[in-house]
């Protein structure tokens, strides 16, 4: 019979010191490890979907919210800006790419992206079937978003106003057609249903007046103040603009043509910028925040802002998983101190069979470090089962998923670490071992 | 089989016990017979090597117990004696069968099932085999506490009052099993014991 099959008997033999024992490891190292993944994963997402800009340019507001509502899509718009504006930075010497964005729909709580091609390629996007759009109303699907919707080419839905799935208002009028499905990316792009600006500009040519949807309200209501004596100017040539109207434009609105109107009146989200040189890192968004009407956020900072905010939750969470899994070291000690004390008489008889101490300690030893895998293990599979739960969460909520990975390194440290103190801990509880009187011992009953 | 020279053992600040000479040729038997408190389980001890004697020689076969290191001590005990203890000790996580496995497995890391099932059979503890020791009637631990000791086929078997809590007729019975299993794995039996219903069945007697 092997030492570790007794060590394992005896384990179990004691069903209650070894579920208090075995509870306290397992809520450590589930703790440790979904938090852990989170906060990875969670960084590791965020890296992956900012990569591609440097910056973006929108209305005036929260930084943060400009690059969480912009760049992850998780987050209502700070407002919009003018594309004329925009058009000029396009322009600018520093600029390698900037490519427009445009939102405010959605179809069942998936957003609904006017912009260009050029954003698809920023990602890496290629087409797992069908074609890119081409013309208005052409949409092309993410890959979580055709899944989840079961969405098929020529598919046709129509867009509800908002970006939240509930309540808004439907386009009715303008419904658009699947041209494409994405193959999955692994990042943003996955949740977003894409087409051309122009869709999203003509699909609030209809029906705005009365639809103050929450996630547009900051941003361009102006129109609450200026509507009504606007209407009776404008409704002549170009009904449907004062929804996105800017007070720029405003004064010389009556000046322009209606094809000059397009240009000048139509209005982005934002626009997301990368960079030819780093220099432009440094002087334009200090430029654009003192010298325009608009608002240039780097999301590489705030990102980094914002890990760090997450990061000291974490590491207070870590902090009480590290204490509770001394405790459970200690509730090893204690449990074992007990069981090596009851199994005083046993632990004689062995050495009448001629088990050395050397063999006698290995089994304390054993039991100990069976224990701390046990736990680990369950501990291990409950915070994988965690990030499952807050997976599935998070993609109702916030359309983002978190994957179920294998073992990380951190974790291998950490069952290393789990082993040491547990090792510790027995080797402790097991030096009256040592000091064990055979002949005493068993001829005291 | 078993030779003492001047054995003699004092516990700490205890009065010091003097031991007969014994000489055991091997094969036979040997009865130690005394009253209460005059260090029968003491002599038990130092005999199978628990105890290192204060002063004196002991031979086991044609080894010394005292030039012997606590591990080979271990060792030795474990290979060539079997002890049958006055109370009975067993691995309390372990079924009866399980604890005849695990006297079998060391030192020597055999694993006769054959052996095993023989002697639960002779010994009326098949029934039992996969039962908990904690489970088992008094007279089961009885069997099953003279079966680890001779479950090994040692040279030697130490049984300290085997018969203390049995009546007239267990008492027979149980010394005659001893007897026979030592005679079937050929092993001297030294039994210690105030109990003078043994001594009929025995021709080598000491007196302490």
């Amino acid at each position: 019979m092997k030492l570790s099959y007794l060590a394992f008997k005896n384990m179990v033999s004691k069903p209650l010191n070894l579920a208090l024992s075995l509870m306290l490891l397992w809520l450590s190292i589930s703790l440790v490890t979904f938090v852990f993944q989170l906060s990875e994963q969670l960084s590791g997402q965020l890296d992956k979907n900012i990569a591609p800009f440097d910056m973006v340019v929108g209305a005036k507001g929260s930084p943060l919210q400009l690059v969480l509502s912009s760049v992850l899509h998780i987050d209502v718009p700070t407002g919009n800006i003018p594309l004329s504006e925009a058009k000029k930075l396009q322009k600018h010497p520093f600029v390698k790419i900037a490519i427009p964005v445009s939102y405010g729909d959605n179809h069942k709580g998936f957003r609904i992206l006017g912009t260009e091609l050029g954003y698809l390629e920023q990602y890496n996007a290629e087409l797992a079937s069908g074609t890119l759009f081409q013309k208005s109303f052409e949409v092309v699907v993410g890959s979580s978003v055709a899944e989840r919707l079961g969405m098929k080419l020529g598919d046709t839905f129509v867009g509800a106003h908002g970006l939240a799935e509930a309540g808004g208002e439907l386009h009715e009028d303008r419904p658009y057609t699947v041209t494409g499905i994405l193959q999955p990316t692994g990042t943003v792009i996955d949740q977003l249903l894409i087409s051309n600006l122009e869709s999203v500009w003509e699909a609030h040519e209809h029906g705005e007046e009365g639809t103050n949807d929450d996630a547009q309200k900051n941003s361009e209501h102006e129109h609450d103040d200026q509507g009504d004596h606007d209407h009776d100017d404008h409704d002549h040539d170009d009904e449907s603009h004062e929804g996105h109207q800017h007070e720029e434009t405003e004064h010389d609105h009556d000046a322009h043509d209606e094809e000059h109107d397009h240009n000048e009146d139509k209005e982005i989200t934002s626009l997301l910028v990368k960079f030819k040189s780093p220099l432009g890192m440094v002087q334009l968004p200090r430029f654009i925040n003192e010298n325009t009407e608009m608002q240039a956020a780097l999301p590489g900072y705030e990102v980094q802002r914002l890990t760090k905010l997450l990061g000291s939750g974490v590491q207070t969470i870590n902090g009480i998983a590290f204490a509770i899994l001394l405790v459970s070291a200690l509730s090893i000690f204690i449990s074992l101190l007990k069981t090596i004390r009851e199994r005083r008489q046993e632990l004689a008889l062995l050495r009448t069979y001629g088990l050395s101490t050397r063999q006698l300690l290995g089994l304390a030893l054993r039991e100990g470090l069976f224990l701390a895998l046990i736990g680990f293990v369950l501990g291990w599979i409950l915070g994988r089962l965690g990030v499952l739960g807050v997976s599935q969460y998070l993609k109702k909520v916030y359309g983002y998923g978190l994957e179920l990975r294998g073992p990380d390194i951190f974790e291998f440290y950490l069952l290393g670490l789990t082993l040491i103190l547990t090792f510790i801990a027995a080797l402790l509880a097991s030096s009256s071992i040592f000091k064990l009187n055979v002949a005493k011992t068993l001829s005291d009953a | 089989m078993v030779k003492t020279k001047n054995l003699a053992f004092a516990y700490e600040g205890g009065q010091k016990l003097f031991f007969p000479d014994l000489e055991l040729p091997a094969g036979e038997h040997l009865l130690i017979i005394g009253p209460s408190g005059v260090g029968k389980t003491t002599l038990l001890h130092l005999l199978s090597g628990l105890l290192p004697p204060s002063q004196g020689a002991i031979h086991v076969g044609e080894t010394a117990l005292t030039a012997l290191t606590r591990k080979e001590l271990d060792m030795f005990r474990g290979a060539h004696m079997g002890i049958v203890f006055q109370q009975y000790h067993f691995i309390k996580s372990l079924t009866v069968s399980e604890n005849m496995k695990l006297r079998q497995s060391y030192p020597q890391n055999a694993d006769d099932k054959q052996r095993r099932n023989l002697l639960s059979e002779r010994l009326g503890l098949a029934d039992c085999s996969s039962k908990k020791v904690t489970e088992l009637s008094q007279g089961q631990k009885q069997r099953l506490s003279i079966a680890l000791g001779l479950i090994h086929k040692p040279q030697i078997v130490f049984a300290d009052e085997p018969t203390s809590n049995l009546d007239d007729e267990n008492c027979d019975r149980v010394v005659q099993l001893l007897k026979d299993e030592a005679e079937i794995c050929k092993s001297s039996l030294v039994i210690i014991t105030h109990d003078q219903r043994v001594k009929s069945h025995f021709q080598n007697q000491v007196v302490l």
